[in-house]
């Protein structure tokens, strides 16, 4: 079903993408031309092994035209983690909202506005890198979010910049999203030895049972020596539809510290990539799902180790329930330069009910002779003499599984640095699995 | 306070306990020696209601109910406490959040009211002195990281706020050096009253200079071989354990 898409197509150019720039346009055009050739992956695609995205392709979601907005601050306030003072940019249905957004306090040497504006205070960036990072070539999805190319958010900090507070991208979808397709397009551009924490939210409010499909790309590009912390919260509700990519260049001696957690959505699937490109660089892709009644949740993290040195950490871990069904397709790849690559990978799923499955595949692919790479998958019930324990502490049988149920995710959310994420995230868990 | 009497118990469908019957009184200390095998760690367990055994025969009594019927939290509750061999690491846990937990679930079974966290503080430095451990100790998770010493001194910070009437401390002493046995002996001891009881399961004479008993019994094969007072640990370990297994084996 991608003839809507491509229906969709023709409108927007028509409309929206006349005041973009050139290399806008084009870039649409290769994405709407790359997407009609790939059109939606089955199974046969290695990369879609286990998620099939028929109930996806098979409904028909159209390009959003109406930017209004019925969404509040308070509305929103479940969302922004108590924080007053972080950088904020919202955008409600796929569109920007100035009002509900707060940037008026960056310090010198960082910019975040959205897409539209970008096009005109910061061109050449924008030409640099957009299209550049995330490639067309075997992603539909991106293809499509490449055709669809309008809004999103940019990211910019310059040398040496530390930016103290959180910059927080808020994507909300409320009732106006029914059926809708929604594609943020957002760069991240940190400059030598610059330093940011990016959060990337999508949430639901006020939608009942309704469908939308949000499909987002984010490129980022982390210069010499820079630190890019990158908190991914996916929540949308129970119907939605759910495909984001991260993708990453890393230059000599920077770090990315990534962290998914996705909760929402009746299917969903993160790709989280980043290309390990100069010596000393460090990634680490850490994750949490928690799936119940008929969710798929799906996530695919790939790593390229391209130059020596350079050290890779990845634990991703789940608690699947109901009939949930989590994915985690975990790549590393060490090119044969990029020998003493230290790289550890894992994967621990918790399945609380006979009917939840995962289907988890931790790859590495070494072409160097000189590294220390480890990868390893673990799926199981809770432990049996962990429960005998606190039972024989007085606890009863209920709350020793909750509390075991709540202290296997905890041990991941311990990860994140940024504490009012970290404590809301622990507290959302504790509440989900445990009735202390 | 406890009757055992011709308890029997397998694991896997073998059977480690062949009839064991031993009777503990407030106020008394036993201990439980044996060789490896001998199935000392297992009646530990069994009198905890670890759920890996699965009992065949005999009875045990505590406090004129019956213990084998009782489920593990049931059985800590009504004050029977097991200091594990390997204590268990709970990643995710803090041994704060853990302790209180299971207090408070004690108090209930009780029927006294939950303890708040200001009070709980104070209960904690308190106990925290009697086994002289760092205060740090409580924000980290249950036993995660922990080295041999501390794992084995905060079983007995947990007995010690627990307050069983019967304690079981299964091997307490294994993996200690001697200052942390001094630590875990004296905190024994300072929990010692007239209504509790103690049942010190070990390998080695060792920790019976610090924690005296009043009786000794020696477990091979699954079964009681001998039993004596203090003095017989004494005669173990000036002789080993063989000849005695002899005899029982005959």
């Amino acid at each position: 079903m991608i003839d809507s898409y491509l229906r969709g197509f023709e409108t927007f150019s028509r409309n929206g993408a006349a005041s973009a720039p050139q290399w806008a346009r084009s870039l649409r055009l290769s994405g709407i031309t790359r997407f009609e050739q790939l059109g939606f992956p089955d199974k046969r695609n290695e990369d879609w092994h286990f998620t099939s995205v028929a109930p996806l392709a098979e409904r028909e979601f159209l390009p959003l035209t109406t930017g209004a907005t019925r969404v509040t601050a308070a509305q929103l306030s479940p969302f922004t983690f108590g924080a007053t003072d972080w950088h904020t940019l919202v955008f409600v249905n796929g569109r920007f909202d100035a009002e509900l957004s707060s940037t008026a306090s960056l310090p010198d040497g960082v910019e975040v506005m959205s897409l539209a504006r970008a096009y005109d205070e910061m061109p050449v960036l924008l030409e640099q890198h957009v299209g550049r990072i995330a490639s067309i070539d075997a992603h539909s999805f991106t293809a499509l979010n490449t055709a669809f190319i309008n809004d999103g958010a940019v990211v910019h900090v310059r040398q040496d910049v530390e930016v103290a507070r959180p910059i927080h991208l808020l994507f909300v979808s409320d009732a106006g999203a029914v059926d809708g397709v929604i594609q943020p397009r957002n760069l991240i551009v940190l400059d030598r030895f610059a330093k940011a924490t990016v959060i990337e939210s999508y949430v639901t409010v006020a939608l009942g049972a309704s469908a939308y499909f949000t499909n987002t790309v984010t490129e980022a590009t982390v210069a010499e020596g820079a630190t890019l912390t990158h908190l991914k919260l996916q929540r949308e509700s129970a119907q939605a539809y759910h495909v984001g990519t991260l993708d990453v260049r890393q230059a000599r001696d920077s770090h990315l510290v990534s962290f998914s957690f996705a909760t929402g959505a009746i299917l969903s699937r993160t790709n989280t990539y980043t290309e390990l490109r100069g010596e000393g660089c460090g990634a680490t892709l850490n994750g949490l799902y928690l799936g119940d009644d008929e969710q798929t949740i799906d996530h695919q993290t790939r790593i390229e180790h391209v130059e020596p040195n350079c050290y890779s950490r990845e634990l991703y871990k789940g608690i699947l329930d109901g009939a949930s069904h989590g994915v985690f397709n975990g790549k590393v790849y060490v090119h044969p330069e990029a020998q003493k690559t230290d790289g550890k990978q894992t994967n621990n799923t918790l399945l609380l009910s006979e009917r939840a499955k995962i289907d988890t595949k931790p790859q590495l692919e070494i072409f160097a002779d000189d590294v220390k790479c480890t990868h390893g998958a673990t799926v199981g019930r809770l432990d049996e003499t962990s429960l005998f324990y606190m039972k024989s502490r007085g606890i009863n049988a209920r709350t020793a599984r909750e509390l075991l149920t709540y202290a296997f995710a905890a041990d991941v959310l311990e990860t994140i640095e940024l504490a009012e994420v970290r404590e809301a995230l622990e507290a959302a868990t504790l509440r989900r699995y445990a009735s202390v | 306070m406890l009757e055992i009497e011709g308890l029997r118990a397998t694991v896997s469908d073998k059977e480690i306990l062949k009839g064991i019957t031993l009777t503990v009184k407030p106020g008394e200390i036993h201990a439980v020696m044996g060789p490896n095998g001998s199935g000392k760690s297992t009646l530990a367990q069994v009198l905890a209601g670890h759920p890996a055994y699965t009992v065949t025969g005999g009875t045990a009594t505590y406090d004129g109910q019956d213990l084998l019927a009782m489920d593990a939290e049931v059985r800590a509750q009504a004050g029977v406490f097991l200091a594990f061999q390997y204590p268990v690491e709970i990643p995710g846990v803090s041994n704060a959040y853990f302790l209180r937990a299971a207090y408070n679930e004690i108090r209930k079974a009780r029927g006294e009211e939950e303890i708040d966290p200001m009070s709980f503080a104070d209960l904690m430095d308190e106990k925290m002195k009697l086994v002289e451990m760092d205060g740090a100790m409580l924000t980290r998770s249950v036993n995660t990281g922990f080295s041999g010493g501390e794992k084995k001194r905060n079983e007995i910070l947990q007995m010690a706020v627990l307050e069983p009437r019967l304690a079981i401390l299964d091997e307490t002493d294994s993996g200690l050096d001697i200052d942390a046995l001094r630590i875990v002996a004296n905190g024994v001891n300072s929990l010692k009253r007239a209504n509790n009881a103690t049942i010190v399961v070990t390998h080695y004479q060792r920790l019976l200079n610090y924690i005296v008993p009043d009786y000794v019994h020696v477990l091979a094969n699954g079964r009681i071989v001998r039993s004596g007072g203090k003095e017989l640990a004494l005669e173990l370990e000036a002789k080993g354990y063989d000849w005695l297994l002899e005899p029982a084996l005959a």
